[in-house]
């Protein structure tokens, strides 16, 4: 179980801090397969590598993250290590290239682990169970990273980083870089593992909403470095009560859906600047239904049981 | 319009080039005017290869190509020129099209000196701002550097970049893998108009979504060579091969959700390629490969 609290997070640049991640709370449930979604730069990987590791730019300005009960220290790069791989872990967006390309898959393995104090030949067995499990035969731990496809070394990584059983799994675009057919399987795999326990929670960030709507419990929709919606995975694609998740799922062309037959309206406007971001509704000035309100900012609401929304139209509109 | 007859594509590597890797396996087949032709396939299909064999970045090694009747492998000097100024690509990464030191604007400027050397400054003006209105963007952003400019907007510059030209033939070669879903919908749409307004385009892309919402023709590559090809009602609605139908299979959909026998099938991604084999008419505009 995760529980984030007005989380902030702001990125040092030249020109000022930029606010990536405006104050952000949620949970994640224990075997819940969370998605993460929204446009480049709303804050999602922002948020994804936050619980994980804050990289240099990135600054904490506040709030709270608790796993389990225990409050992590996301501030604090020392205190975090014990944390990392073994309660909290991530499959990053390019497993091409977390893969070191001198060494054997295998003796790469060993010796990450050798560097958290583990053996490698006690965890073998395990190992190579897990592998088998995502359809991998134990000859790719003598194989070298260029001898693998993306799908493939996707996969090695994911084992890799579950292998501890941590109780969460950031995976950061996982499938973006993939095929359809690789995509289907890294995509199976993630239900797998959450399926056998492996992890308890799992935070998938993409931003590609087909591909949560296949294997999310619930998705969360971001803008802007806010939160704009949160529901159950049907009642984001079916019912979604937020504006920009309504245009957002309506610019996706599905097969079937033909230029001639049917234009897709997509959305005007570029999200701001979040270097000012502007007072009340960031989404305001692209929104159809924008009224004097938005100027106030519109609190993240529960408008139904598990669903949450920040916008001052959203209980109207979910009952229209 | 455009024809590939029988090409094929042979790439060299060792020291000495003595190791051959065919890549393209003759792939034939034809643009008309106005129309959108999809080439799908995975990565390593060769799908980018003919894209850039038909823009001339790569050499045939066999078969021809043909634009206009004019076998484009023999033009040279003024010829070429003409033919860029029919012809032109537009690439995956904006970002990597432009120079980040130069505000975007030089990119017209280079294609002036290079093409249209000849049009005086008012005609050029006409020129610049109706290829700039065609994709909705105002003639104050050519004084923005990329950075300050979204990958849908650059798409977009690098798309008006091309329509100074006559061009008759946009190559777009995964042009909007890279854009958000709200973005890429603008890419398409524009896409859409310019094709109602004549354009041929090839879009290449490895997205079956978004080659069904544009395209007339489906072109299927698998491993270097054509599986099924044919219009997009009838490839889409009908996949005859194997291959085209796993496709079709792996696409999420929205609002239909895997089972879960489907979602865990995770054997090995079996390889289906079969080389080999002829392509026969299933029905009129749906050609298929078969293996006797």
């Amino acid at each position: 179980m995760l529980a984030v609290s007005d989380l902030k997070i702001h990125y040092r640049t030249l020109a000022g801090s930029v606010k990536a991640l405006d104050g952000v709370s949620f949970a994640v449930g224990d075997g819940e397969i969370m998605g993460l979604a929204g446009e480049s730069g709303c804050g999602k990987s922002t948020l994804g590598k936050a619980l994980i590791r804050l990289e240099e730019r990135m600054m904490f300005v506040g709030g709270q993250v608790a796993l389990d009960g225990e409050r992590l220290p996301i501030a604090d790069d020392r205190a975090m290590n014990p944390y990392r791989f073994r309660k909290v872990s991530i499959v990053p967006q390019y497993a091409m290239s977390a893969l070191n390309p001198t060494r054997r898959i295998g003796r790469m393995i060993d010796e990450l682990l050798a560097a958290r104090g583990l053996k490698g030949s006690t965890l073998r067995p395990e190992l190579e169970r897990r592998l088998a499990i995502l359809g991998l035969t134990p000859d790719v731990l003598g194989m070298y990273p260029i001898e693998l496809s993306g799908g493939m070394k996707q996969r090695v990584v994911m084992v890799l980083s579950t292998l501890l059983d941590p109780s969460l799994l950031i995976a950061d675009e996982v499938t973006s870089a993939l095929d359809v057919a690789s995509q289907k399987k890294v995509a199976g795999a993630l239900v797998e593992f959450r399926d056998r326990g492996y992890v308890k929670s799992m935070i998938v960030v993409t931003h590609d909403l087909a591909i949560l709507a296949q294997i999310a419990d619930s998705i969360l929709i971001m803008y802007a470095g806010k939160l704009a919606e949160k529901a159950p995975t049907r009642t984001i694609v079916e019912a979604p009560a937020h504006p920009y998740t309504r245009l957002l799922l309506g610019s996706l062309p599905e097969v079937g859906i033909r230029f001639e037959e049917k234009r897709l309206p997509g959305i005007k406007g570029r999200p701001p600047s979040l270097l000012s971001p502007p007072v009340g509704c960031r989404f305001r000035d692209r929104c159809p239904l924008a009224f004097g309100k938005c100027v106030e900012e519109p609190p993240f609401i529960e408008i139904a049981a598990g669903h949450q929304v920040a916008c001052w139209k959203a209980d109207a509109h979910a009952q229209g | 319009m455009l024809k590939v007859e029988n090409v094929s594509k042979v790439f060299r590597s060792g020291a000495f080039g003595g190791k051959k890797a065919k890549v393209i396996h003759d792939v034939d087949f034809e643009v008309k005017p106005g129309e959108v032709v999809s080439l799908i396939g995975e990565s390593g299909s060769g799908k980018t290869t003919v894209g850039r064999m038909i823009l001339r970045l790569t050499s045939v090694s066999g078969g021809r190509i043909t634009f206009e009747d004019e076998d484009i492998s023999t033009l040279r000097g003024a010829g070429l020129k003409s033919y860029y100024r029919r012809v032109q690509g537009v690439f995956q990464d904006p970002f990597s099209s432009f120079n980040p030191i130069f505000k975007v604007g030089r990119v017209f400027r280079t294609i002036r000196r290079e093409f249209l050397g000849d049009l005086d400054a008012a005609a050029w003006e006409a020129r610049l701002t109706g290829a700039l209105n065609a994709v909705g963007l105002e003639v104050a952003a050519l004084d923005k550097f990329p950075h300050q400019m979204s990958g849908g907007q650059l798409q977009r510059l690098l798309i008006a970049r091309a329509l100074v030209l006559d061009i008759r033939l946009l190559i777009a070669d995964e042009i909007i893998s890279m854009l958000d879903a709200s973005t890429r919908i603008d890419v398409l749409n524009l896409l859409g108009d310019l094709k109602r307004q004549g354009l041929s385009i090839i879009f290449v892309t490895h997205d079956l979504a978004l080659g069904n919402y544009i395209s007339d023709r489906i072109i299927i590559l698998q491993k270097g060579a054509i599986v099924e090809m044919g219009t997009t009602d009838r490839v889409f609605g009908d996949p005859q091969h194997p291959y085209t139908r796993s496709l079709l299979d792996a696409v999420p959909h929205l609002h239909e959700r895997w089972s879960d026998a489907e979602l865990k099938d995770l054997g090995l991604v079996a390889d289906t390629a079969r080389f080999g084999g002829h392509l026969i008419e299933h029905r009129k505009d749906h050609l298929v490969r078969v293996y006797s």
